[in-house]
This record gives C-alpha cells, structure tokens and sequence, in this order.
C-alpha cells in the first residue's frame, strides 16, 4: 500500500471526512487520495487562513476536518490559528509537508523550514515530525489525540518521509 | 441606512436561522439587538465570517447566513471562487457594503470605488447575485431563504457606526451553544 493511501485510511478511519487542502509538490499523491475518496469531502482553498474558517465552520457542522498545506502556511495563518482555532478551541489536524529540510532542492524554501518549529512551539501547537515512513504508524494516535484534546496539531512530513524529490 | 439599522429591521428574519457574522462592530450589533445560540460571533480573525459559513453549510443541512462587510470580503477574496465551486444551496453571503471600514474608523475601501463586489463575485463563477439597496435587504434576504439556493447578496448602504460595547462571552461558550443549536 502506498504511504499516501495509508494516511487517508488513518483520516478515513477516525471519520475525517472534510478536508481542505493548498497542494505542494510534496502532497500531491495523498491529495489525489484525498480527492479519490468517497467518505471525504474535499475543498481546495485559495489560501490556507480561509481553508482554516473552512474547517472551523464544518466541524460547527459537525463534520472532523483537517487541513493539508505547506510549512511555508505557518507565516500566512498564525493570526487565524490564535483567534479561531485555538481561541474558539477546536481541533484542526494539519498534515504539512515539511520543505527547506534533507534533500530540498529549492534554497528560499529553507527560509521558513528555520522557523516553522519556531513558531508551532510559540504557538503551544503539539507538533508531530515524519522523517521515516514507519513515522506515518504514529498518525492514528496523533489524530485520536487531536480530536480528544481540541486543538491544531501539526504533523510535519519532510523530503525524507516523501522519498525525496526525485531527479530535481 | 447605516447597518446597524439593517441588522435591526432583518434580525427577525435572521433569527430562524443560523447566522456567522463578522468580526468587531457587526457583531456587536446583532449581540445588542438579538442576542441567541444561533449566532456565532466572531470575535477575531477578519475575513473568514463567509469560509467559516461555507464550511458550516456545506456541513449539515441548515440554512446558513453570513454576515460580512465589504471590507471583510476583500480581505479573503479567494472566498468568492471556493463559494462558486462549492455550491451549498443552504448558504447566503450577506455582504454589507458600506464602502468603508466601519469597525476600525470608517476608512473607505476599494469596494468603495472601483471595485464592485457583485462583479467580483460574478466573476468568480457565482451564479445567484443579487445586488440590493439598504432598505430592500430584509425583502432580497427572504427571497433567497426561499429560494433553497446558494445566494450572495451585496447591499449597499452608508457608513456609520452606534457606540456600543465590546461581546464579553467567551468563545468556548459562545461555540458549544452555537453547536448546540446547529445540531438540535
């Protein structure tokens, strides 16, 4: 089974089933998973602060969902994660791809790769790292866990985790 | 018409339903006028009153209304193609559009002058767009209840602001209730 088929079983299975995604190249497999899927509603977003209200308004909903984006969204929704997210006390899991690590082949992606634990531990968000595929096992406990506690909880998978970035 | 008198003359209307508004002064206002579970008030974060909106509507089956300012809109303008993609026939975008940035001074915004919100969401894909003078709102907001059909609604009004004070209920409260009423 593919590492990306296995993830959105783990979402299928703890009945996530609204998923908003800002894709990467990183994601595009288990986005294209996401899409496949029909206990899923997926809504791509524009950005990922509006994917965020999205979210916030489906779980009010009584849907579980989840965001699927790139670190580089850390700098676009710290404001939305302090005053709806966590403000509002929801859960939100965020399946990030981790880019500016091992293997990137693109140098102003490691820009915000410096910062992104930076500011998920300013931000008191419980913060998951895939670097090798066994990591992904840990991801029905992480979710278990998120929804258990309402809050964001990022799960950041790097170039390593992925398999690297092919022939770039 | 200011809104905070178009939010009194439709608060009966809105009260059936569930209603997202905008951050700062609307919704001080609707918290004055009719405060109730099915309100959720927004108390941060502008921009999102019509994401978090959509999300909700295409969540459960419940008519939705969001409440939102020109201003607001602009701020998240990829709102409008995610709304014309996702259709949610239970989902009305009020955009009140006073031309201006009521909550922080009344500065005028681009919606103000060239820009027009109902081209905008036209443009975007949206299919039922209804632009309407202030005293009309609470006539064009029951026909798209009615309608059963995914709506956005630009209503033009003035600028201006009432003093009132700032919603002291906590979020989680004014969540968990809003939940409540959502799934009763």
């Amino acid at each position: 089974m593919s590492i990306s088929s296995k993830i959105v079983d783990d979402f299928v299975a703890n009945d996530v089933s609204f998923i908003t995604t800002v894709p990467c190249k990183q994601l595009a497999g288990v986005i294209d998973e996401v899409e496949a899927r029909p206990e899923i509603f997926h809504i791509p977003s524009n950005k990922e602060d509006e994917g965020m209200g999205l979210c916030a308004g489906a779980f009010m909903g009584g849907k579980r969902p989840a965001i699927i984006m790139q670190n580089t969204a850390i700098g676009v929704t710290i404001n939305t994660l302090a005053t709806l997210t966590q403000y509002y006390r929801m859960p939100l899991p965020m399946l990030i791809s981790y880019r500016g690590e091992l293997r990137e082949p693109v140098a102003c992606q490691v820009e915000m790769a410096v910062h992104t634990k930076a500011l998920l531990n300013q931000m008191n968000i419980p913060t998951y790292h895939f670097h090798k595929e066994e990591d992904a096992n840990e991801l029905d406990a992480i979710l278990k866990y998120t929804f258990m506690c309402n809050k964001p909880v990022a799960i950041l998978t790097d170039a390593s985790f992925w398999g690297g970035y092919g022939d770039q | 018409m200011i809104r905070s008198e178009i939010l009194r003359e439709i608060a009966p209307i809105l009260h059936d339903h569930l209603v997202v508004c905008n951050i700062g002064l609307p919704s001080q206002e609707l918290h004055m006028i009719d405060d109730n579970a099915k309100n959720f008030y927004m108390l941060g974060t502008m921009g999102l009153s019509s994401s978090i909106g959509l999300g909700l509507a295409l969540a459960q089956d419940k008519t939705v209304i969001s409440i939102d300012g020109d201003g607001s809109v602009l701020t998240n303008l990829g709102t409008l193609p995610t709304i014309a993609n996702n259709v949610a026939d239970n989902f009305i975008l009020l955009i009140v559009d006073n031309g201006s940035y009521g909550s922080t001074g009344d500065q005028p915004t681009y919606a103000g002058k060239k820009t027009k919100l109902e081209n905008v969401a036209k443009a975007c894909g949206c299919e039922n767009v209804v632009v309407c003078q202030d005293v009309d709102t609470g006539k064009v907001l029951q026909e798209a209840i009615d309608s059963k059909q995914m709506t956005i609604i630009v209503t033009k009004c003035d600028s201006g602001n009432i003093k009132l004070p700032v919603i002291t209920m906590d979020p989680v409260v004014i969540r968990d209730r809003f939940m409540k009423a959502v799934a009763s």
